[in-house]
């Protein structure tokens, strides 16, 4: 049975580089209504960043695709962030997940999977080579007392 | 992405100002490396205190900075990171390699 969630945007551009900043800002402006800290918030955003950057720039290495974003709010405060790309797959989602591997060469530092594993509660990865791919990320954001 | 750079004896100064991301990398990466270029200085700074995000792009132009000053034989420092950007260095490993100041 799939749980529905208590509320959802979703998002669609091009793989532009430009609309790096513009995804990982909305993610956050709609984690807001779970009232996380600033640090909790610094986390989306950087996990986002890496999701979104990928499917950019190795989803997509010599055309422009589409790209969506679905982030979703689900009882217990979890915020659940759905980043899909079209484009050119994951041949071994296990290798690709390991530290510092990298087929993107000096401009990248083959750490994106490790920060989202390590920013957030969960990450799942799942790929077809030549169909696309699709990340999923989970977020517990913790309800505190008094705080503002 | 902002790049300002002052040199004083043999110290480069770098500062960064805005978010630096994968968007942003490939010209903050060609204005750092023109700086170093023309300064070829024993000591490079990169002041992180302007960046308001940065994800593993950032990783990748501070290695980079990181290999052209081992290769000149100097050394290389960054000051005032902020605690989004120090987050991701430390997941990277990188806090155990370059000296971090304010
Ligand atoms: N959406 C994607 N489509 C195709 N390949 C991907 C995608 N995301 C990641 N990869 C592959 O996984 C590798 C590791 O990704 P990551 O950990 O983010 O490091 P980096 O982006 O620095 O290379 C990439 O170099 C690439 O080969
Ligand atoms: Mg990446």
């Amino acid at each position: 049975m799939k749980v529905k969630p208590n509320n959802y945007i979703a998002l669609e551009f091009l793989s532009r580089s430009v609309n790096e900043g513009f995804a990982r800002t909305a993610a956050a402006a709609f984690a807001t209504q779970l009232d996380p800290t600033l640090d909790e918030l610094g986390d989306i955003k950087t996990a986002v960043s890496e999701a979104v950057t990928n499917a950019i720039v190795h989803a997509y290495p010599d055309a422009l695709g589409k790209i969506s974003l679905r982030a979703s709010v689900f009882d217990g405060n979890v915020l659940e962030i759905v980043v899909r790309d079209w484009g050119c797959g994951i041949a071994d989602v296990d290798k690709a997940r390991e530290p510092l591997y990298t087929t993107g060469g000096e401009e990248r530092s083959g750490m994106g999977f490790t920060i989202m594993e390590s920013f957030m509660d969960a990450l799942i990865v799942r790929s077809k080579p030549g169909k696309g791919t699709v990340v999923t990320m989970k977020r517990r954001i913790a309800q505190r007392s008094g705080r503002k | 992405m902002e790049v300002q750079t002052k040199t004083i004896d043999c110290t480069l100064t770098v500062s960064f100002r805005g978010e630096l991301d994968h968007h942003a990398a490939r010209e903050t990466v060609t204005a750092l490396e023109r700086a170093v270029d023309a300064a070829l200085p024993m000591h490079l700074t990169l002041d992180f205190g302007g960046v308001t995000f940065m994800d593993s792009s950032g990783i990748a132009v501070v290695m980079r900075a990181f290999r052209r000053m081992s290769a000149l034989g100097g050394r290389l420092e960054l000051i005032n990171v902020p605690a989004q950007a120090k987050k991701v260095f430390d997941a990277a490993g990188i806090t155990a390699r370059v000296p971090m100041g304010t």
